[in-house]
């Protein structure tokens, strides 16, 4: 395991160097924001003087240099818009990232395993063909219509919760719903197909004639095998997660990283995007790992090789 | 015409009528197997009145969807009071007619949904084929880069893009067809690593046939059927990725008409009008749910591996 491990770790680095090589690459095309950031009214000089302070002036390679230098200090350079720590920026908005983000997986994980296991071990019944829809539902709404629509029915018309912003807990329950439930239709499928599988096998028939409750059958020997494909993408709709609250944070004005990526992109704020990509590609890269870890933990018969 | 005159030239004229036949035959076999599956019908139905809807727009929209009336401000569908039947669906805030709009926005949401998936597809498969084929470090480099694109979740990657690119209609399609190319490459990499080990790869090679045919004319075709499911299916995916770019005001640019547009003006208007941002929510959900269930349908029809595992 530990040299599976080893191997796994050793393949960071080149993917985050890739990472990084492409969002400098961006910035690069992007040319110097001086233009934008400046008053229109400034000086030949001026423009010359802010560029070379920028470090605008220099040649590419130069540039890749110090990017990379900087990069390994942790610094992305100052945010255009504030003046501090871009970085800084982004770890300061985090936690409410990672806030809803747990709430919506909470809400999926509530929503999908009941209804996935109902819908498997009672097939072709109303309640699967609700699943069912719900599954397919969940993935051609868009998330970002379903936020506005659920603003409209929960707090335009019936009053009972936030439009937007913090500070209780009746804020987190709309964009949370908005996220878990795209997430919960994957979820629920996949629940409900390894269900299926499983309850056709040997094992189960054998329990229930030894006279075991059906019900202790389906939870203790059908489900919690079905447990390792189940928390697998659970693990990866967590990852997707993290890019996809963008929209949602910024339609329900939450105060996390993604309201401050789609704040930067309007400010043409170059150091906290690239701050922002930077962070959340590790992210993403330690949670595919640990999901991989994870899966070959659960399941005995997968070999680390 | 152009068919009939290759089977007069082809040195095996029976031989090639009689392909013909299966071809049609083969057809016949999928349009009934179509006719078999409910979901596969309506699939089919809505994504042929989408491309018909997107097709005919000039013909069939009630009214100029850009044309401006002050007269008739933010009007609501028929159904409600105040509402009549010369806007159906009601008016936005410059009186603009929704289904009009609607009508006209399907054409962006196809446009842009198949040709960003033929641009990721292009580039996709044709890394996807190297890396199979050749494997080694030439496989090693284009896997990191799969997983480079894989560490950044696609509507940042295209938001970021589209930071410092100018916004229109190439540029989105470029971008989303970029941040696409990486389901492509790892299926088709996958399915080239077991194809390339068959008796008919191998005796081709020892016939000295080149590389580029054995890729192109051996692996290919073989391939091609994964990737008319996963193509189908990810045209969902796009359309679903455009219209929220255009929510955001970075994808296509008024007075282009785009669902996501008309869901960005709505939502404006939402405490008093909340036609305005729910139709095109509504219309963006029936045209991917449709592509999904033609596309689930391809894939029980053409990929034997799944059939039975569908869900």
């Amino acid at each position: 395991m530990w040299k599976y491990l080893f191997m796994r770790l050793l393949q960071i680095p080149p993917v985050l160097f890739i990472v990084t090589i492409m969002i400098f690459v961006l910035v690069y095309i992007a040319g110097d924001p001086v233009a934008t950031m400046l008053p229109a009214d400034a000086s030949p000089e001026e423009i010359a003087q802010f560029r070379h302070a920028l470090g605008f002036d220099q040649p590419f390679y130069v540039q890749f240099g110090n990017y990379i230098l900087d990069l390994i200090r942790g610094d992305f350079g100052e945010s255009y818009q504030y003046g501090t720590s871009a970085l800084g920026l982004v770890l300061e908005r985090l936690p409410a990232t990672l806030e809803l983000a747990t709430a919506s997986m909470v809400i999926a994980i509530l929503i999908a395993i009941p209804l996935g296991i109902i819908s498997a071990v009672k097939p072709n019944t109303v309640i699967d063909f609700f699943a069912t829809s719900f599954s397919v539902l969940g993935k051609a709404i868009p998330n970002f219509w379903l936020g506005i629509m659920l603003i409209l029915v929960f707090s335009v018309t019936l009053k009972v919760l936030p439009v937007s912003g913090t500070g209780s807990y009746a804020h987190i329950v709309l964009p949370a719903i908005t996220l878990g439930t795209a997430m919960s239709a994957e979820i629920t499928r996949l629940v409900r197909s390894s269900m299926l599988e499983i309850l056709h096998q040997d094992y189960i028939r054998t329990a229930r004639s030894k006279g075991l409750k059906y019900s202790a059958v389906v939870i203790k020997h059908a489900f919690k095998n079905s447990l390792v494909p189940v928390i697998t993408i659970t693990f990866l709709q967590a990852a997707a997660l993290v890019g996809g609250s963008l929209i949602t944070e910024m339609i329900f004005a939450w105060p996390g990283l993604g309201q401050l990526i789609i704040q930067a992109v309007y400010a043409k704020d170059l150091p906290i995007i690239q701050a922002a990509v930077f962070v959340t590609a590790s992210m993403i890269i330690f949670i595919n790992i640990l999901t991989d870890i994870m899966y070959r933990v659960l399941d005995p018969r997968i070999k680390f090789i | 015409m152009e068919l009939n005159n290759q089977a007069e030239l082809s040195p095996y004229p029976v031989e090639s009528s009689r392909q013909k036949e299966n071809m049609s035959k083969k057809l016949l076999v999928l349009l009934k197997k179509l006719l078999t599956s409910k979901t596969g019908v309506v699939g089919l139905l809505i994504v042929l009145t989408v491309c018909l809807m997107a097709l005919l727009a000039p013909i069939i929209a009630p009214y100029d969807p850009n044309k401006i009336d002050t007269a008739n401000m933010l009007k609501p569908p028929f159904w409600l009071i105040n509402g009549d039947l010369s806007h159906i669906l009601g008016t936005d805030n410059l009186g603009r007619d929704i289904l009009s709009r609607l009508i006209y926005g399907s054409r962006i949401s196809i446009i842009v949904g198949i040709l960003s998936v033929v641009v990721g597809g292009l580039i996709g498969v044709i890394f996807g084929l190297i890396a199979g084929y050749y494997g080694g470090i030439v496989d090693s480099l284009i896997m990191r880069l799969v997983d480079s694109f894989l560490a950044i979740p696609t509507t940042l990657f295209c938001i970021v893009f589209l930071t410092v690119l100018n916004p229109g209609l190439f540029t989105l399609i470029f971008v989303i067809g970029v941040t696409n190319w990486v389901m492509y490459a790892s299926l088709v990499r996958s399915e080239t690593l077991s194809i390339k080990e068959r008796e008919y790869v191998k005796a081709a090679k020892t016939i000295g046939v080149s590389n580029f045919n054995i890729i192109f004319r051996h692996i290919l075709p073989n391939v091609f059927s994964s990737i008319i499911v996963i193509s189908t299916l990810s045209i969902a995916g796009t359309i679903i990725t455009e219209s929220s770019l255009s929510f955001l005001g970075l994808g296509i640019q008024p007075p282009a008409i785009s669902w996501g547009i008309m869901l960005s003006e709505g939502r404006e208007h939402l405490a008093t009008s909340w036609w305005l941002s729910t139709f095109p929510g509504v219309a963006i959900s029936i045209t991917v749910l449709g592509i999904i269930f033609l596309g689930e349908w391809l894939r029980d029809v053409l990929d034997p591996r799944s059939r039975g595992t569908k869900s």
